[in-house]
């Protein structure tokens, strides 16, 4: 390989870490409420999208960049303990049709709102990182990204090991029964399953933002990603699903340059999805499940 | 005073009733249990308990109805729960079940040293407190959730079969520590038990129950003395 | 079916054999539309209704037989009518096949899948390889069709005649079809798959070719409304019409013939009203009747129109028996 290829190369692999950086947010978010709950949240991306919306709102308000941030965060949990409270915790055990449907509900509504609320103009979204972190390599937004993703998916890590509430979070989500038995209250658990969840979401809307440009319908594809990220990376594995959301990314960026050309990028997702699903459902990194009869 | 005041118990799963208006009461400081073949009700009498299932009745605990409480609740009274096939959180370790325990307790130092003497009680978890809890035997997962009981420092600990899959020595083992926590600690225990004759030989008291009733009770010390009783209804 | 509901579909039917005298061209469009939505709930209703199998996808099925037509009439200039056959044969064929890997695929994954189908087709369908086919992004103008033989109707009122006979065929063969053994094993592998195999039922053949039965009726559907709507464009065919067709058999009532019906109405007039309040409006609407309707009408219209005649039959004195409008459903309506 001559050394143009390389450093093409080089340049696509780490572009593609630093957009596999939010596909692993969102993957994790996706695993962390199907660990609890064994439900796809198919509205993650919308609810992603809103925060989005909101933090532009803030910025549009004066307020600067990092206060935007913190409150928009803040915000996206308070959504997330909102919708699973209030939305989610009446069909938790309703057949899969009505929970589907709801979760579909859920995402056109968040969708319209935004459109309702701020036009379907696309807008720009500032990225925080200064010109100072240019380099040969990544442009600064990039690498911000990645620095970014890195230090909130160690703050979960360090979270859920090393927190006594992590601690009681995990637990509720692998054994609601002995969890009870235990004093844990497992419902207010779940809603800050979801809570974490949303704030994580909304961190990864932040960063995609920059990039594709802030729209109603911005997070469509990239819920995709993320799907296929958490599927391939194990659907109840918080590790593989963040490995699977790198992995993706990168994938995704050097098939698009070199193989397959950018058009057909979304098509390649769908592939991998229904791949997995056949071939390995539990996932790189996943558990088999066996279930009786 | 009865620490634990059961009257008129009824319970459902569902639509089957199990418990057909059991009473039963259990003093502070002893250890009684509850004897009866399978599908006697036993379990369903703990999980009613803790407000597992559709319960009707008075249930008191410590002069308090807990009847309408919920199980997170009933925990935060004092009653600690080691449930019918233990329970174990399995894909945590052995330290963070012990820790889970204690989950509802501010007192950090205390429960720091009564770690320590979970690890005392039972020396293999001490070796095993890093290693995954499903992963630990049938004997060590025992331990394990009586421990983690243990952990919430409780007036009342409901045991629900804790010799079953063990072998004779290890239950010996378990109810010798049973029997000195009960002393030193003064916690008070329901133990519910196929295997009458180690029951007994544990508890003060004992009641047994027969599809969802209570049909005999008394001190442990008479039942063992009756040959009469013992043969028809405890088959030994 | 009994007595009183024939003779109300009779009227009803005779009714709309009228409409189109009487309404502006538009609104016969519009009612053409209805129909061909019609069809296509029918269609996803028979897969996930009464067979179980979620799908968020059936706007594909819906763009291939668009496409199927497009092509057809425009690059081979193969008459309307024609189209009709070739694009339910390619939907069944596809939706049967991938009918087969979803065998593996239980309620949310399955509907994963099909998500991701719908999510993605728009790019396939831009694809600048397929670009001398599919017309890329700019898509395919076709030519409304006029009335044969010089009839004394337009080309819309023609059209309409066309999707209402179409309709009643296929609505004919649905109810025979779900009325009968093969819609009692489908329902039978929704409500426990695994029983239904130990009684003999062969789960995987019926569940693929439900699949492409149901796929077979969404693309006929789609190629009746490309001709109405004399144009196809991949951004027509996005996600929200899979979820659009989902919400039309929620609505209109799950597990339900005349459910499709309500359904088609529904969907496409709701967005016609809202839109005058904003252009965002429709969609809202329609997620807060999908939460609703979840949470207290899980029947749909067609369940809560049955329990009102029902409620009707008991306070007459009269003893006929059966429903009003449309013959109970095998099974008790269940999301």
């Amino acid at each position: 390989m001559t050394r143009g290829t390389m450093e093409a190369l080089m340049h696509q692999v780490l572009a593609g870490l630093a957009t596999g950086g939010i596909y692993a947010s969102l993957a994790l978010a996706l695993v962390m409420i199907y660990q609890a709950t064994h439900l796809v949240n198919f509205a993650q991306g919308e609810m992603a999208m809103f925060c989005t919306y909101i933090a532009w709102s803030f910025l549009n308000a004066g307020f600067g960049y990092l206060p935007a941030f913190l409150l928009t965060v803040a915000f996206g949990f308070v959504l997330g303990v909102v919708i699973e409270r209030v939305v989610i915790r009446p069909v938790e055990r309703a057949p899969v049709l009505s929970v589907v449907v709801v979760f579909i509900g859920l995402l056109v509504i968040l969708n319209s709102l935004a459109g309702w609320i701020y036009t379907y103009t696309i807008k720009p979204f500032p990225s925080p990182f200064p010109e100072a972190l240019a380099n040969p390599l990544m442009s600064p937004h990039e690498l911000g990204s990645i620095l970014v993703t890195l230090v909130v998916l160690t703050l979960l890590f360090l979270f859920f090991r090393f927190t006594p509430l992590g601690l009681a979070m995990r637990a509720a989500a692998q054994n609601p029964e002995s969890s009870r038995l235990v004093g844990i209250r497992v419902g207010w658990m779940l809603a800050l399953g979801w809570g974490l969840a949303s704030a994580i979401g909304a961190v990864a809307g932040m960063m995609i933002a920059p990039v594709v440009y802030l729209d109603p319908n911005m997070m469509g594809g990239i819920l995709l990603y993320a799907f296929a990220a958490a599927l391939l990376g194990g659907i109840d594995s918080p590790g593989g699903a963040v490995f699977g959301g790198f992995l993706v990314g990168v994938l995704e960026n050097v098939l698009g340059a070199f193989v397959i050309g950018n058009e057909l990028k979304l098509a390649v997702a769908l592939v991998l999805i229904i791949g997995v699903l056949v071939v390995r459902p539990s996932g790189l990194f996943g558990r088999v499940h066996v279930s009786r009869v | 005073m009865a620490l634990l005041d059961v009257k008129g118990l009824h319970a459902s799963y569902g639509a089957t009733r199990v418990l057909h208006g059991l009473d039963f009461s259990l003093d502070e400081g002893s250890i009684t249990t509850l004897l009866g073949a399978n599908g006697a009700g036993k379990t369903t009498t703990l999980r009613a308990l803790c407000a597992m299932v559709k319960t009707a009745g008075d249930i008191r605990f410590g002069g308090e109805p807990i009847g309408a409480r919920a199980t997170e609740d009933i925990v935060r009274m004092g009653i600690a729960h080691v449930p019918d096939g233990r329970g174990t959180f399995a894909n945590l370790t052995t330290e963070e079940n012990l820790r889970l325990g204690a989950y509802t307790r501010k007192d950090r130092q205390a429960v720091e040293a009564d770690l320590e003497r979970m690890y005392g009680y039972f020396p293999r978890l001490r070796e095993r407190r890093a290693q995954q809890a499903g992963t630990l035997s049938g004997g060590e997962q025992q331990m394990l959730a009586v421990s983690r009981a243990l952990m919430l420092r409780p007036r009342l600990l409901l045991l629900d079969e804790p010799s079953f899959g063990l072998a004779p020595l290890v239950v010996k083992e378990l109810f010798g520590i049973l029997r000195t926590v009960n002393e030193k600690e003064k916690v008070s225990m329901l133990l519910v038990e196929q295997n009458a004759a180690m029951a007994l030989d544990l508890a003060d008291r004992a009641y047994l129950l027969e599809t969802g009733r209570v049909v005999l009770s008394g001190s442990s010390r008479d039942i063992q003395g009756d040959d009469a009783v013992r043969r028809s209804y405890l088959g030994y | 079916m009994s007595r009183r509901a024939l003779v109300g579909l009779l009227v009803l039917l005779a009714l709309a054999a009228l409409l189109p005298f009487l309404l502006s061209n538009y609104r016969v469009f519009q009612l053409t539309l209805v129909l061909v939505y019609a069809i296509a709930l029918l269609g996803l209703n028979m897969l996930t209704g009464y067979n179980g199998q979620v799908s968020l996808g059936h706007g594909a099925f819906y763009a291939i037989g668009a496409y199927c037509a497009a092509i057809l009439m425009d690059r081979w200039g193969v008459p309307y009518w024609a189209t009709l056959p070739v694009a339910g044969a390619v939907c069944l064929v596809a939706g049967f096949l991938f009918g087969l890997p979803a065998l593996r695929l239980e309620g949310l994954y399955l509907a994963l899948a099909t998500f991701a189908l719908g999510v993605s087709l728009p790019q396939l369908l831009k694809y600048n390889h397929l670009e001398e086919w599919t017309g890329g992004v700019q898509g395919i103008v076709i030519i409304k069709p006029e009335a044969p033989f010089g009839l004394p109707v337009n080309a819309d009122q023609w059209l309409y005649f066309f999707t209402l006979a179409v309709t009643i065929a296929m609505f004919v063969v649905g109810r025979n079809l779900l009325h009968g053994r093969i819609g009692r094993a489908m329902v039978a592998i929704r409500d426990n798959p695994v029983a239904a195999q130990a009684m003999g039922v062969n789960t995987a053949l019926y569940k693929s070719l439900t699949f492409g039965v149901s796929a077979m009726y969404t693309g006929v559907a789609g190629a009746l409304g490309a001709i109405a709507v004399q144009f196809v464009a991949p951004d027509s065919f996005n996600i929200f019409l899979s979820l659009t067709l989902l919400i039309g058999i929620v609505v209109g009532g799950l597990a339900s013939i005349s459910g499709a019906v309500f359904g088609a109405f529904f969907i496409q007039f709701v967005p016609n009203i809202a839109d005058a309040i904003s252009k965002a409006a429709p969609w809202a609407i329609f997620g807060v009747f999908l939460i609703v309707f979840v949470y207290l009408m899980p029947g749909g219209i067609a369940g809560a129109v049955q329990m009102a005649s029902a409620k009707l039959m008991r306070k007459s004195s009269q003893s006929e028996t059966g429903g009003a409008k449309q013959p109970v459903t095998p099974k008790e309506v269940v999301p």
